[in-house]
Formats: C-alpha cells, sequence, structure tokens
C-alpha cells in the first residue's frame, strides 16, 4: 500500500506500524519504551507523529492504513516530545556522572537527540529503597522510568512473569509484586531485565570490592576461570566490533590486575562433557528417566524447580562448568599444588548474573569449601579493568595456566546455544559408534530459533534431541513432553536468547544481531582449536587416571554432581 | 428511566405488562441483525458514556468485525463523582438493560453478555441478578430465545473501585483479570477486545434507550431533542442548588432551565458562579454559557462536554482556582501511571495550583499551565489524561481574572485559598471533594 509521510510517497506493508514504514525510508523516530516485537504499548509517549484526521498518535503502535498521512516532525510535534521528556527527567534523578550506565543510557541519549536544555520542572524523585535481596541482581526504583520494558521481557521472552506495574499515577513502581523483593518471587535471575532496561534502574550486584580485598591479601592464593562467552564480548567494552575473539588480550589483562592464576572455564566444560555424555549413555541403556536436561544453565535450574518441579529428575546431576572448575580447584589443583583449600579463592567471570546466585546455592560446596567464592559479570570484569588503566588491545597475547586452562574446542562452544548439545554430540558419538567423526560440525543443532530439534543416528539408535534458548520456549516443548506429544533423549536448555553469549551480564546493549557475531566468534574459536572433543582433552585423562578414578565414578560424584531442590511458584 | 418507580424491579412480571422483553422477541423473530442495526442507525442514538460516539456505527463496525465469538459488555463502572444515573436504571428497571444487551448480542453475533458494575452498587448487583434468574426462568434469557435458535447468556463482574476501569479498554483487561489499564488503540475493541474478539461495548443508559427505540420506532425517537443529538439525557444534578437529584430531559435542555426548574434555583438564592458538566473532566461553565443548549455538539463547540450527564452547581462562595485544584488532586489520585503525560503530569498541574493557591504563583505560572495541559490533552494515552485539564482550559478562558487576583493581589475574594487552607477544611465547609466521592 501506499502512504505518505512527511511528503514524501512510500510503500508499506499491511501489519506494520507508522515506526517500522518510516524506518524502512531512513526517518528514525525517537521511541523510549518501545522494544521490538516485546513492548509495543505506547506508554512514553516520545514517537508521537501526527496522523492527517487521527491527531497525535504514537507510531510504535499505530498501523499503517493506504493512503495514510503522517508528519513525523514539526515544531509543535518536537515540543510535545521534549515537554514529555523533560517530565520523565524531572523524576530521573540527574546522577550521569555517578552512574554506571553513563554514555550507555537511552534517556541520556534521547535527551542529546531532543535538545533538552533545562527541565522545566521541579526535580522529584527518589526516596525508594534499593532492592539488593539477591545475590544477582539489584533494582534502583529512583531511577526507573516506567517503561516497562523489563516487564514484557520477562513475561514473553523469558516466561517467568515476576514483574509488575504496581501501584498507580505517580506512585506507580515496575515491581515484583505488592511489596515484595526479587528474592519472595520466582525470578530466576537471568538479568534478560537488566539488558531491556534503557537506563540503570537495573544492574548486577557489583562484586568488584571482594575480588579487590582478596586480590590485595597475600595470604590468598586467586584463582580465576573465565567463561566462554566472556570472551567475544569483553572487546565491545572497549569499542571493539561486537564477537571480536580476545582471548589472548583478557589472559594478559587478568594477569596485571593480580590473579595467580589464570585458569579456563572451557576446561571445566570439557569436564562436564565427560560426565554428563556418560550419564547420557546411562540413561539410553537403563530406560531413563529419559529425556536427559543439561543442567549448565543456573537460571533454567531455577525455572524448573519453581514452575517443573515435578521434573527434577530429569535433570542431569552434573554441576555446571563453573562450579565444576571450583571443586576441582579446591581439591585437585589444592593437593598438587599443596595449597590449603581454604586459602584458595576461586573467582569468576561469566557472562551471566545468575551464575552469582549459583555460586551460592547450599548445594555447591565439597567438604564445607565453597566451590566458587566471587562471581564476576563480563562488565564488572570491565570496569576493573578501566580503573585500571589497562589498554586493552596494546597488551601482548598471554596463556591460559596448565592444568586447569588445557582446552579443546568443544568446551568453547559452551558459550552459544546449542554448543552443549554439539559438544555432547562429538563425544556420544564416538563412544557409541567407535568410530571417528568425519566432520566435527552438527549443523543440525546450530542456529538461533527459540526450539530446534534433531535426530542423530548413534549406531543405530535414532536418538532424538532438542535445544532451547530463551526460557519463554520451555514450557511448550515440556508440555509436549509430559503429554507424550514428543519423545526427546537429551535437551538442551539455556536461559538466555543466543545462550550464554546474551546472557544478563554482558557487554550492553546485547541485541540480535550482536548475538549473532558473538556466537560467530566462538564457532570461529572451536574451528582454530588443534582437539576440538572434549574426551580428548589431554588433561582431563589424565586427572580420570591419577586422581578421580572412574567417569561418573563415587569421587567424581562427590566433587563434580549435585541435587535440586523443588521451589515455590510466585 | 421511563419504568423507574413504576415498576417492582425485583418482579419481571411487572416490566413484562409494561411491553417488556416485546422489542426481544420482534427483533430476534422477525427482523434480520443488519436491520436491527439499521433501527439503530437512523434513530441517531449516541452513546450515554461520554464520547457520544454513534451507537448504530459502534454495532456496524462489531458486526462487521471477524472473530471466533463476539462479546456484548454493558459499562456499568459508573466512576464519575456525582453521577449515579446507571445505577437508578439498573435498580429501578434492570430488564431494560438486559433486554437491550440481548438485542444487541442478537445484533452483532454475540451469544455473552457482560455488565461490569461498580463494586459498591450492591442493591443494583442484586436486582440485577434476580433479574437474570427470572429472565432465564422465563425463557427470556439462555438458550433458542422465542424459539429463534438464538442464546444468549449473561454475566456480572463487580469492579473493584478505580475510576480509569471505566475506560473501554482499561474495563475490558479487568474482566479478563489483568490489572485495569487503557490499551493504546487501534486496535479498538470492536475489532480486538475481550480476549481479543470482537467486543461491543455500551453504556447502560445507551442500552437503556434500546428496546424501546425497537418498539416505538427510529422516528419517534428522532423527535426527541435536538437533530444533531436525539433522544434524552439524564442528568444528575447536584451543588448548591434547592433540589438534587436525577432527571430525564429531552437532549438540548439549557442548563439554565435545568437549573431553575427542576432545581429549584440556587439555595439561599446566592448568586451562580460555575457548573462543572460532563463530570470531573468537564469544563467550567460560567453565568454566559448558562443558556447554552446541553447536547454533545453545542457543548463540543465551547469547548465543554455532556459527558456522563453530571452537573455540578457552585455558587459564588467557590474559588475558581481551588476548584480546579480539587479536580488536578483527583486525576492525580486516578491515573493509572501508565504513560507519562498523564502520569507525570497530572501532579506538576496540581502543584502549579497548589503553588497558586497559597499566593506564591507567578504569571509564568498560567502559561505553564496552559502548555502542560495541552501537552496531555494531545499526547495521553486515553481520555483520561487527555480530558484532565479541561477544567483548566475553562477556568483559564472564563475566569482568568480570578487567578490574576491570586497571583498579583495575592488575594482569593471568596476566602478559599486564604493562607494554606487545604481540602479537609474545605470539606467540612461543604465543598465538593471529588476524591473521596469515588
Ligand atoms: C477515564 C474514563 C472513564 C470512563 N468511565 C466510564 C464509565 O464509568 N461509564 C461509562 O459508561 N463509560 C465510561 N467511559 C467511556 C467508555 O470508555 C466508553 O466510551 C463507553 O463505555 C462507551 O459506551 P457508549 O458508546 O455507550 O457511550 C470512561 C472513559 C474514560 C476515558
Ligand atoms: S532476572 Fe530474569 S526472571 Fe528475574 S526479573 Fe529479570 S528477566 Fe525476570
Ligand atoms: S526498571 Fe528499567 S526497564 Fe523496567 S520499567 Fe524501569 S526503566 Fe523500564
Ligand atoms: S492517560 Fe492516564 S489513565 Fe490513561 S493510560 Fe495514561 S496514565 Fe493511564
Amino acid at each position: 500500500m501506499e502512504i505518505i509521510i512527511d511528503g514524501q510517497k512510500c510503500e508499506a506493508e499491511a501489519g506494520q506500524t507508522v515506526l517500522e514504514a518510516a524506518q524502512q525510508i531512513g526517518i528514525k523516530i525517537p521511541t523510549l519504551c518501545y522494544l521490538k516485537e516485546v513492548n509495543e504499548i505506547g506508554a512514553c509517549r516520545i514517537c508521537i507523529v501526527e496522523i492527517e484526521g487521527k491527531g497525535y498518535q504514537t507510531a510504535c503502535t499505530f498501523p499503517v492504513s493506504e493512503g495514510l498521512r503522517i508528519k513525523t516532525t514539526s515544531p509543535e510535534i518536537r515540543r510535545l516530545r521534549k515537554l514529555n521528556l523533560e517530565l520523565i527527567l524531572a523524576n530521573h534523578p540527574q546522577d550521569c556522572l555517578k552512574c554506571e550506565r553513563s554514555t550507555n543510557c537511552e534517556l541520556q541519549s534521547l535527551s542529546k537527540e531532543l535538545g533538552v536544555e533545562k527541565v522545566r520542572f521541579a526535580q522529584d524523585s527518589g526516596g525508594y529503597k534499593l532492592d539488593q535481596s539477591t545475590p544477582s541482581i539489584v533494582r534502583d526504583y529512583n531511577k526507573c522510568i516506567k517503561c516497562r520494558r523489563c516487564v514484557s521481557v520477562c513475561e514473553k521472552v523469558q516466561g517467568v512473569k515476576a514483574l509488575y506495574p504496581n501501584q498507580r499515577s505517580f506512585k506507580a513502581i515496575i515491581s515484583p509484586g505488592y511489596k515484595q523483593e526479587l528474592k519472595d518471587v520466582s525470578c530466576v535471575l537471568c538479568g534478560q531485565c537488566i539488558h531491556a532496561c534503557p537506563v540503570a534502574a537495573i544492574k548486577e550486584k557489583d562484586d568488584t570490592e571482594r575480588v579487590w580485598q582478596v586480590l590485595n591479601d597475600e595470604n590468598k592464593h586467586v584463582v580465576l576461570q573465565i567463561a566462554p562467552a566472556v570472551r567475544v564480548a569483553l572487546g565491545e567494552e572497549f569499542e571493539l566490533p561486537p564477537g571480536t575473539p580476545i582471548t589472548e588480550k583478557i589472559v594478559t589483562a587478568c594477569r596485571r590486575l593480580g590473579f595467580d592464576k589464570i585458569f579456563d572455564t572451557v576446561f571445566s566444560a570439557d569436564l562436564t562433557i565427560v560426565e554428563e555424555g556418560h550419564e547420557l549413555l546411562a540413561r539410553l541403556k537403563n530406560d531413563g528417566p529419559l529425556p536427559l536436561f543439561t543442567s549448565c544453565s543456573p537460571g533454567w535450574i531455577k525455572y524448573i524447580e519453581h514452575f517443573h518441579s515435578d521434573l527434577l529428575d530429569h535433570l542431569s546431576s552434573c554441576k555446571s562448568p563453573q562450579q565444576m572448575f571450583g571443586a576441582l580447584a579446591k581439591s585437585y589443583y589444592a593437593e598438587t599444588e599443596g595449597i590449603e583449600p581454604e586459602n584458595i579463592v576461586v573467582v569468576s567471570i561469566m557472562p551471566c548474573t545468575a551464575k552469582k546466585f549459583e555460586a551460592t546455592r547450599e548445594e555447591m560446596e565439597v567438604n564445607g569449601n565453597r566451590d566458587i567464592d566471587i562471581v564476576l559479570t563480563t562488565r564488572e570484569l570491565a570496569r576493573m579493568l578501566r580503573v585500571c588503566g589497562v589498554d586493552l588491545m596494546k597488551l601482548p597475547a598471554g596463556e591460559f595456566d596448565a592444568p586447569l586452562g588445557i582446552t579443546t574446542g568443544a568446551g568453547d562452544i559452551f558459550g552459544i546455544t546449542g554448543g552443549v548439545m554439539e559438544a555432547a554430540l562429538r563425544t556420544v558419538y564416538e563412544e557409541v559408534t567407535e568410530n571417528e567423526l568425519e566432520k566435527l560440525e552438527f549443523n543440525q543443532v546450530r542456529g538461533f530459533e527459540g526450539v530446534r530439534e534433531a535426530s542423530i543416528d548413534l549406531a543405530g539408535q535414532e536418538v532424538n534431541v532438542a535445544i532451547i534458548n530463551g526460557l519463554g520456549n520451555v514450557d511448550e516443548v515440556l508440555t509436549a513432553i509430559k503429554e507424550g506429544e514428543k519423545e526427546y533423549h537429551f535437551v538442551e536448555v539455556m536461559s538466555c536468547p543466543g545462550g550464554c553469549i546474551g546472557g544478563g551480564g554482558q557487554p550492553i546493549p546485547t541485541t540480535e544481531e550482536i548475538i549473532v557475531q558473538r556466537g560467530k566468534g566462538l564457532y570461529d574459536i572451536d574451528q582454530a582449536k588443534e582437539i576440538r572433543k572434549s574426551h580428548e582433552n589431554p588433561i582431563i585423562k589424565e586427572i580420570y587416571k591419577d586422581y578421580l578414578g572412574e567417569i561418573g565414578g563415587q569421587k567424581a560424584h562427590n566433587l563434580l554432581h549435585t541435587t535440586y531442590q523443588e521451589r515455590d511458584q510466585y | 428511566m421511563r419504568n423507574c418507580g413504576h415498576i417492582d424491579p425485583e418482579n419481571i412480571k411487572d416490566y413484562i405488562t409494561r411491553d417488556g422483553y416485546q422489542a426481544l422477541g420482534t427483533v430476534v423473530t422477525e427482523l434480520k441483525p443488519i436491520e436491527v442495526i439499521e433501527i439503530i442507525e437512523q434513530s441517531g442514538l449516541r452513546g450515554r458514556g461520554g464520547a457520544g460516539f454513534p451507537t448504530g456505527l459502534k454495532w456496524k463496525f462489531t458486526h462487521q468485525a471477524a472473530g471466533k465469538e463476539k462479546y456484548v459488555v454493558a459499562n456499568a463502572d459508573e466512576g464519575e463523582p456525582g453521577t449515579s444515573k446507571d445505577r437508578l436504571i439498573m435498580e429501578g428497571d434492570p430488564h431494560s438493560l438486559l433486554e437491550a444487551m440481548a438485542i444487541a448480542g442478537y445484533a452483532i453475533g454475540a451469544n455473552t453478555g457482560y455488565i461490569y458494575i461498580r463494586g459498591e452498587y450492591q442493591l443494583a448487583i442484586k436486582r440485577l441478578k434476580i433479574a437474570i434468574a427470572q429472565a432465564k426462568e422465563m425463557g427470556l434469557l439462555g438458550e433458542n430465545l422465542f424459539d429463534s435458535g438464538f442464546n444468549f447468556e449473561i454475566k456480572i463482574r463487580e469492579g473493584a473501585g478505580a475510576y480509569v476501569c471505566g475506560e473501554e479498554t482499561a474495563l475490558l483487561k479487568s474482566i479478563e483479570g489483568e490489572r485495569g489499564e487503557p490499551q493504546v488503540k487501534p486496535p479498538y475493541p470492536t475489532n480486538e477486545g475481550l480476549w481479543g474478539q470482537p467486543t461491543l461495548i455500551n453504556n447502560v443508559e445507551t442500552l437503556a434507550n434500546i428496546a424501546v427505540i425497537i418498539r416505538e420506532g427510529a422516528e419517534w425517537f428522532n423527535e426527541i431533542g435536538t437533530e444533531g443529538c436525539p433522544g434524552t439525557k439524564v442528568f444528575t444534578l447536584s451543588g448548591d442548588v434547592e433540589n438534587e437529584g436525577i432527571i430525564e430531559l429531552p437532549m438540548g435542555t439549557p442548563l439554565r432551565r435545568i437549573i431553575e426548574g427542576f432545581g429549584g434555583g440556587m439555595v439561599d438564592d446566592k448568586e451562580f458562579k460555575v457548573a462543572q458538566s460532563g463530570g470531573s473532566s468537564g469544563g467550567c461553565m460560567p453565568k454566559e454559557l448558562l443558556d447554552t443548549p446541553m447536547d454533545y455538539d453545542s457543548l463540543a463547540e465551547i469547548g465543554m462536554t455532556l459527558g456522563s450527564g453530571a452537573l455540578l452547581v457552585m455558587d459564588e462562595t467557590h474559588c475558581i482556582v481551588d476548584i480546579a485544584k480539587c479536580l488536578m488532586q483527583f486525576f492525580k489520585h486516578e491515573s493509572c501511571g501508565k504513560c507519562v503525560p498523564c502520569r507525570e503530569g497530572n501532579k506538576r498541574l496540581y502543584n502549579r495550583l497548589d503553588k497558586i493557591s497559597k499566593g506564591e504563583g507567578e504569571l509564568e505560572d498560567l502559561e505553564r499551565l496552559r502548555d502542560l495541559a495541552d501537552t496531555m490533552s494531545k499526547t495521553a494515552l486515553c481520555g483520561l489524561g487527555q480530558m484532565a485539564p479541561t477544567s483548566i482550559y475553562t477556568t483559564l478562558k472564563y475566569f482568568k481574572d480570578e487567578y490574576l487576583t491570586h497571583i498579583e493581589d495575592n488575594n482569593c475574594t471568596t476566602g478559599s485559598c486564604r493562607g494554606l487552607v487545604d481540602l479537609e477544611v474545605q470539606d467540612k465547609r461543604g465543598g465538593k471533594d471529588y476524591g473521596n466521592n469515588n
């Protein structure tokens, strides 16, 4: 159909909004509460345009129709937008100099875009207590501009529904249900709401100070592990194109910060594959319970504990790579180095806010030693590096330390949706068929759709697998399983869209396009590795021989496996 | 209201004796849905919920919309302060509403109707329940009405008291069990309403006109009222008049006649100062407009509204700034908080009026008030925020001098704003506190 925008005739398709049609012809209408396909509620009124015969309407919600005449800018439109923005600003602490989202804040850039010079209303904001009730996420109601993007993401993308608009008028507050804190509801701490938030009203719980303290403590042996998804994202904090792998630079940078050893979560990802692959084969042989669900994503674990606790025995009992790493660092590594586990501090750099929670789970300790002591997100690491004035790109390349830094490509792809599945298939396939894989890439499990499925022929046995990313896609699959419509053997679930590369601790912004680029970065790293199958990791073989004993044996169970708990549903 | 007071509302036979359910019978056995809609269109009936939208057209849109199912919803939320005409209709003549809903259902193709009623209306709820039960028993609701094959059932949903839940999209959310908050339009309820299905929403008073229009014909209805706004209007008259109460008059009756006739004049023969027409979102009418015909079009021309038909009459002892402030207090409380201009704007308007009432006003404040009021009207998401500043426009237009006296002379001639007199004190003086009325 034909419509007219700012006097310019253009083609638009039925079902498009005025905003989309304008974007197509290079007209940028400012937005604030809008999140494509997720939050199209017309609440902030910033995108208003003038539509002939219909007055002022929000471009993000107004559908195009034949012959529609739209004006996207005029003195009056600019006045109205600006006044509404000033109303928002007057109710937002103008703390830019001290705010971690400064220069990365949509409200700040919008003020600039709309040319706000002063706010003609008295400043009137604040007085709210922060929600610091969880180990992962802080909500700052003083900064919230009530755009509701977090509400929609939590509901529509993550299927959790932890957040609501509460109260009304100027007392409206976007929060868990009435007077509750995040800890009181079924929030899985995935941190996707952080990416949705245009301002600094939601952020990770900052643990950098605790890390500075242990780094300063001479009696502590501080070891670091770095998750795969971090290496293809950290560069964005230092103006590199999204997805640029900078593994070696990160290693050097972290050494400068003063860590005693720099290890790699990719190592324990390999270990996870060996244990979990073994568990899968055992379940296939002994009838169940199937399907087996992966257990490396702590948001997913919390989700199933809240919402589908009848399926807990389907979860792999394997700890996540983060936790396996900690357990080994304080046992095997401590023993071989002759260091008391009490004196070892394990710090992880994770793309994930839920990992902070996972580390505090009561199950996650062995002989009174916590597996993990402190978890930082990718963003917090960037903050530490900036404080120290590390010029990342000028650093020489560094190498992970042995032994817990020796890895295979299979572990690297743990950071992307389908990666755990692919790594597991590489190992399980060779184990069952006793043939060497000709082609290591399992393209049928790659991709970014929310739910993917494939069937793999394992020496005559057809194995059905499914891969889910984004918790909002979980229920449909679980329902199909419960109702017997689908018979899967193995299901990989990652809480966040795209997997860990899209995690709640990753650099802001994290968008669909950026996730794709980070994913490509991980596949490239895998491709370039000499060894690309977890069971071929030489250190892992050695550890089983010298220390752990049998795969899936007693000692492995003590250290590397865990249990789950039923949680209430709110 | 023709039956109110003439029948026992808890006895369906009384209603039937006065031709009740005759229209429904005719409709389902003799008319095609589109013919019913044509009659309503020809009658010129306009929605009595406030906006005056042509009822026949709304029925037609819902009739034409495609959907798995369709619904009829009666808006009986009546949250407008100083309005209780829907209550009177439901308490006095509940079957007129039920019959109309069934007719509407037949016309648009719906088999289910909801009455969304204000929770405080317990007597009306009781009588509606009795009426539904009796109608069902007599086969006037339920399955296969008049052997026509048409089924219709009616359910009651009680509202939880928020003013904004009377707004149609918020009302539908509330019926769905969600937070009652307005949604952007389009899509309109006629196309995507309750559970995403085409839904007809009409005010109780609108619906109460349906059966009699069918029975007496569109032409009969056309002869009442004015050309653009046929029929009658039920007004709720209150304030400083001798007789407060509810009255049904032909559309277009001027306010002066209402006050002097039915109202019996001003209390103690005090001087009339201002009347607020249409409820809290209505405009403030000065003396010189007392002869304006009270209908949608005539009032719209002068920036006023007929709204719900509420008429709040105030005498010379009331202060204009104070009236506007009370109204903003109401909206500041009732805004749902979803969209920026209304959530933040009402509070700011209130603060500025408060400043003026405390003798701290500056001339610039009037400009600011106008600027913000205009932004709200143009950009707020729903009618609440768009209409909230109506009193500000109209008072600035007709009573500007009084604002100036407050600002330039630090003087409130009525004494309402002297020093820091606040709302509670005024209550005792007999002034209207909008906030508590709801
Ligand atoms: C804030 C707000 C409150 C409203 N409250 C009511 C109400 O209490 N009763 C009502 O019938 N309509 C109310 N309306 C109007 C409805 O949205 C809707 O227009 C009406 O129910 C349509 O019925 P009608 O076409 O018969 O007038 C309200 C509108 C707004 C914006
Ligand atoms: S962390 Fe995840 S589950 Fe919790 S509120 Fe945010 S989006 Fe929802
Ligand atoms: S917390 Fe952030 S995303 Fe959520 S409503 Fe507030 S500003 Fe918007
Ligand atoms: S105008 Fe007011 S009541 Fe309406 S949606 Fe906006 S905030 Fe809510």
